[in-house]
This record gives C-alpha cells, structure tokens and sequence, in this order.
C-alpha cells in the first residue's frame, strides 16, 4: 500500500466529516495564522526601526564624553564630562584621515527663534561643514555655512523644513535675518525634508549653525571647546575595529591618560545602537509568537480529540481492514496521514489567512509589515509537526487494536 | 517463511486457546488436531461457547493459539508477529462475515478492490479490471458503484465475496455467512459458495444452522473446545438446482 493510497483514504474520510473537519482545522487556522501575523508586524518593525536608525547616518561613529570613575566623590551622568573638545575631532580627522570621512562636533541647545511676529522653540545643533556628510543630509536651497565661516564663529545658520514652515510659511526664508535668543542670525539655507528619525523624533524640527558659534555666542561658554559630542563617518564599517582602537589611543594620549586611569570618553558604532534596538523587538516578537505557539498547541490536542473519536468511530473500518491484510504499520500511517492532513490543510489555510490578516493590518493600522518566507514556510512545516505529533497517539491505539474484538464491536 | 512438508491446505495439531478469565482458566480449544484439503467445503458447528468462533479466528489467523501448530499452505503459523499474520491474511485467506464488513460511504467496486491495495499486486487499472470481474462473478455487475446503503443484504454479501476473492486465497473464511440475510438471499449466497466450491476454493464456514451447513461437504462438530464429531459427507447435499447468479 503506498502513500498515495492512503492518502486517498485520508481524504476521504476528512471529506466525509467535512464540518468537523473544519471545526477542528479552525484550531490550526487560527494558530498559524496568529503566527503570522505576529511575526509579520515583529519583523515590519525590526526592519523599520533598522531602517530608521540607518537614517542616522552613513557608518556613523559617535564619541560621548564620560566621567572618569573617580575613586570617590559625586559622579555625573553620561555626557556630563568635560574631556572632549572640537580639537580632538580635529586631530582624529587628521591622524585617521585614511579611515575617516568626515568629522563634526555636535552641540545641542533649545532656543526660540524669532522672524517678525513669528516665533518658534527649536534645538539648535552645533555642527562642523561636514555634519552634512556624515547625517546624509543636503541643503534644497541656498548654502550650507563655510569652513571661514565656521572659524570666525559667523552668526550664520541653515534651517529645517518644520522651522522654516512655522516662521516662514509664506516667504522664502534664505538670505534672511532672523533672531535666535537675542542674537542676529543671517539663514544660508533649507535643508531638505527627512522625516520621522531613529528615536521617534522629528528631524525636520532644527536648525545647523556652526558649532564654534553655537558654544561661543549662543551658549557664551567659558570653555568652548569642549563638546559634548563627535560625530564620524567612516570610509567602511569594516575598518570599524581599527577606528575605534586607533581613535581610543589617540584620544587616551591627547588627554593625557595614565595607563591605569580608564577612558574618559565612550566610543559608540551604529551597529551597537541597531542590535540594541533590533534586540528589544525581537524579545517582543519571541514573546508574541510563544502565545502564538499556544494556540497552535491547544489546536493541536484538539486534533488528538478528534482522531481519537474517529479512531473509536471506525473501530470496524480498522478491524475489518486488519482482516484483509493491513498491518499495524498500515493502520498507523493511516490514521497520521488523516491526522498531518487535517493540520497541514489548516496550516494552509492559516498561513494565507495571516498574509492576508497581516497586510489589511498593516494598512489599516500603517504599521510596516515584513512577511518573510522563511518564517512562513517555517510556520507550514510546524502545522505538519502538530499534526504528526498529536495524531500519533490516537494513530498508535489505532494500530495496537485487536482485529476480532474490532469486528466484533457494536 | 520456510515451507514444511505437508500435504494438506491446513494442518492443526494439538491446538489449545486458554483465556485466563477470573480464577480459573478456561480452555476454548482444548487439543484440537484436524486437516483440511484443498478443495474441502467444511462447516465447523457447536453452540455457542464450543470454541466454533475460536478456532475460526485461529484459522482465519486473527488470533494466535496458546499452544500447538497451525500449518497454512506449508507455512507455520502458529506463532506469528501481528505484521506476519497481517500479510498471510491478505495473501492466503478471503473473509465473508456476518454483518458484511464493507466500507460505509465507499463504492462496492472499491471495497472489492481493497485487499490488493494491501498487497498492492496489480496496478490500477488491472485493480480495477479485476474488480469488475469478480462483481460480475458474484452477479453484481451493473451495480460497481453503488454503495453499501443503496444494495441490499443478499447483494452487500456478495460484494463482500467478491472482496474476498481479490487475491485469489487459496481459502475463504465464512463467520455465519447468512446469518443477517433472509431465506431467499442466504439461499442465493449457499449456491454461489457452492459454485466457488465446485472451482477449487477451499471454504471453512461456521454456522449454527443445519441448513445452512447441509451446503457444506464435510462438518465438524464443536463442544467443550473439543472436535466431537468429523462426517465428510458422501454426496453433495441437496441444493435448489438454480444458477448462482440472481
């Protein structure tokens, strides 16, 4: 008896108990589905958030500066030490030139910007004329500030799309004086629309200004040099070892560290920030689909149930099939082959109810959804794993029954 | 399974069932030794409870003695794994039962097909070539799809023999053939086991009834687990005179 005969017979029998077959696939369908579906929106929103942090920059290399772990007294937060300073950026951009692209402070301040009767809270970045390079950016009209500008601490700035449509909705705005705090302000530029950011943020909301100005005039510090943040743009990500090995040692001598002191500084790549992130929606998308691989569990006993009263049901069938020369082996494959049909037709069914569930969610609801193909065959796959795994039990009672006492059954 | 030297179809020796029912156990073959030839038309009767039912399963390899051989075709059976005597079933012995035993919802062609695709000897379209035959042999050649509910219980019977002459057994198996049908249908179902009978086919039947058994060439007689009588009858018995097929 090969496998095509049986499953003839296990066709038939799940056609002739077409609603409870259905009934008993649903457990199935639901569970495969669900499964899909949840993996849909986890990895829709993995790739997203990726793909939003990519948005960053190209191979960006951040270096934060930190608090040396002092043996005692109060210590601050990240960001909170004063040890690194534009110059260092400079000299990383000098020394590393084979390795670095480009290179810029990043200063932030929060001011109102003032353009006749119209005024607007935004955060000003302190940045170098290679922040452009380094974040992807580019200016839509007008310039971007000068490296003469930038050394002479020139009250220049360019702004972003939100900045400009709240003070300039119906004007041009390059070429104009605006007022940032008190200070006068010429706008060299607009930069182009980039949308939501990595963290949720509106990139748009902002304003670029050299970051000699920004700490000198705007922030009137008594040190200011210091900054808060560089930021690099590496030729490759595979030099990314290289970069920060040599950018630490550089940094270690130019800060006169001790070989026993550690850094003062903290040197952060893309990758570090995309694995973190990546690494929360992934616990969430185990999580979601465990509950999924509940379901998919309590679908399966049902399918046990079922067989074993379609196992009682026939008892005749089984005796009477015995008797003309099934064995044991025969009634097995049988009975299974019934029981990994009825889920894998479910597993079917699940896993085109989760594509199409997926994407009307997603539309509805806009969240990105990524269905992937090897996750979905992987769901298929384990809708047949349910099935053979629940359906042996009823199967192997099936095969251990007596061919007289079948007979004989009322 | 290596050939022993017999000359007979079936050979039992010293055949004993004991069934270990509460404290004492009951033998429901008791020592029972007989032969039958090819050919034989044998009617195995007794009461209820004479070990009849017994040995019919232990010949009909459903169920496997406590002690004694059982030679089938030269083949010893007697201690057998469930798989082993799944094959020797399907290959040596056809079934008739009393309540039919066809598949409910499945056409009579695919129910006489059945055992070969246990044996799976013929390929589909001679399966069905053969089938169709053997419908036709039993006088049900019109009738290859209809199914159980829609033929009567003198026709579910014969398409029940059909299904056991599918791989041509040297021997058919009879449980109280017509034991469920009325007079006019066991009558037609006697003469067509008769003409079976006539062709070579060995049929060991078990029967209460005298009637029934006065088909038969050779009876024995149960009691106790014990064979108490073994007439082979002179002449055939007096059977209606009417073909088989109705």
């Amino acid at each position: 008896m090969n496998v095509f005969m049986i499953l003839r017979v296990a066709m038939r029998a799940i056609w002739r108990n077409k609603t409870r077959s259905a009934l008993t696939m649903l457990g199935i369908i639901f569970g495969i589905a669900a499964v899909i579906v949840v993996l849909a929106i986890g990895k829709g929103a993995s790739q997203n958030m990726v793909a939003q942090i990519a948005k960053m920059g190209d191979n960006v290399v951040m270096i934060f500066s930190e608090q040396r772990h002092a043996a005692a007294g109060v210590h601050g937060g990240a960001g909170e030490g004063q040890s690194l300073t534009a110059s260092d950026g400079i000299a990383i951009r000098r020394e590393l030139a084979h390795i670095v692209k480009a290179e810029s402070p990043e200063v932030r301040t929060q001011m109102q910007i003032v353009f006749q009767d119209k005024n607007w809270n935004t955060t000003i970045y302190g940045c170098s004329t290679e922040f452009l390079t380094i974040r992807n950016w580019r200016v839509e009209s007008g310039d971007f500030f000068t490296d003469q500008e930038e050394r002479q601490c020139a009250r220049v700035c360019v702004l972003g799309k939100t900045v400009a449509a709240n003070i300039f909705p119906n004007e041009d705005p390059v070429g104009r004086n605006i007022r940032i705090g008190n200070m006068p302000f010429r706008v060299k530029g607009l930069l182009e629309a980039k949308g939501v950011g990595g963290m949720g943020q509106d990139q748009d909301d902002a304003v670029l200004a050299p970051y000699t100005t920004v700490r000198r005039v705007l922030q009137a510090s008594k040190f200011p040099d210091n900054v808060r943040q560089l930021k690099l743009s590496l030729y490759s990500m595979d030099q990314i070892e290289e970069a920060k090995r040599e950018i630490g040692a550089l940094l270690r001598q130019r800060h006169r560290l001790s070989d026993d002191s550690d850094d003062d500084f903290r040197i952060i790549d893309m990758a570090e920030i995309t694995s973190t992130m990546s690494g929360v929606s992934n616990t969430m998308t185990v999580l979601l689909a465990a509950v999924a691989a509940i379901s998919l569990l309590v679908g399966g006993i049902g399918i046990m149930n079922i067989m074993l009263v379609s196992v009682t049901e026939r008892i005749r069938e089984i005796g009477l099939r015995m008797a003309i020369g099934a064995t044991p082996a025969n009634i097995l494959a049988q009975f299974i082959l019934e029981s990994v049909l009825l889920s894998t037709v479910g597993g079917g069914i699940g896993v085109a109810l989760g594509l199409v569930g997926a994407r009307t969610l997603g539309e509805m609801l806009g969240w990105p959804i990524l269905v992937e193909t090897g996750s979905t065959m992987v769901a298929f796959l384990f809708s047949a794993f349910v099935g053979m795994f629940f359906g042996f039990y009823p199967a192997w009672r099936a095969s251990r029954l007596n061919p007289i006492d079948c007979l004989r059954y009322e | 399974m290596k050939q022993q030297e017999s000359a007979h179809l079936i050979e039992i020796r010293d055949l004993r069932k004991i069934y270990a029912l509460g404290e004492e156990p009951v033998a429901a073959l008791d020592g029972v030794s007989l032969t039958i030839d090819q050919g034989e038309f044998v009617a195995i009767m007794g009461a209820s409870g004479s070990g009849k039912s017994t040995m019919l399963n232990i010949l009909g390899c459903l169920d496997t003695p406590t002690s004694g051989s059982y030679l089938l075709d030269g083949i010893e059976v007697a201690r057998r794994t469930r798989a082993e005597l799944a094959h020797i079933r399907n290959r040596k012995l056809g079934f008739v039962f009393q309540n039919f035993n066809l598949l409910a919802r499945t056409s009579a062609i695919e129910n006489v097909e059945l055992p070969d695709f246990y044996m799976g000897r013929l390929g589909r379209a001679a399966r069905r070539r053969r089938a169709l035959e053997l419908l036709k042999r039993v006088g049900l050649g019109g009738r290859g799809t209809h199914t159980p509910a829609q033929l009567s219980g003198g026709q579910q019977q014969r398409v029940a023999i059909a299904r056991a002459l599918m791989n041509e057994p040297p021997v058919l198996f009879a449980d109280e053939p017509t034991g469920n049908l009325d007079t006019k249908s066991s009558v037609e179902i006697m003469n067509l086991f008769t003409e079976l009978s006539n062709e070579g086919i060995t049929i060991v039947m078990v029967t209460h009834e005298d009637d029934i058994a006065a088909y038969a060439k050779r009876h024995l007689l149960m009691r106790d687990g014990h064979l108490i009588r073994d007439d082979r009858a002179p002449a055939a018995p007096s059977a209606p005179a009417e073909g088989g097929a109705a």
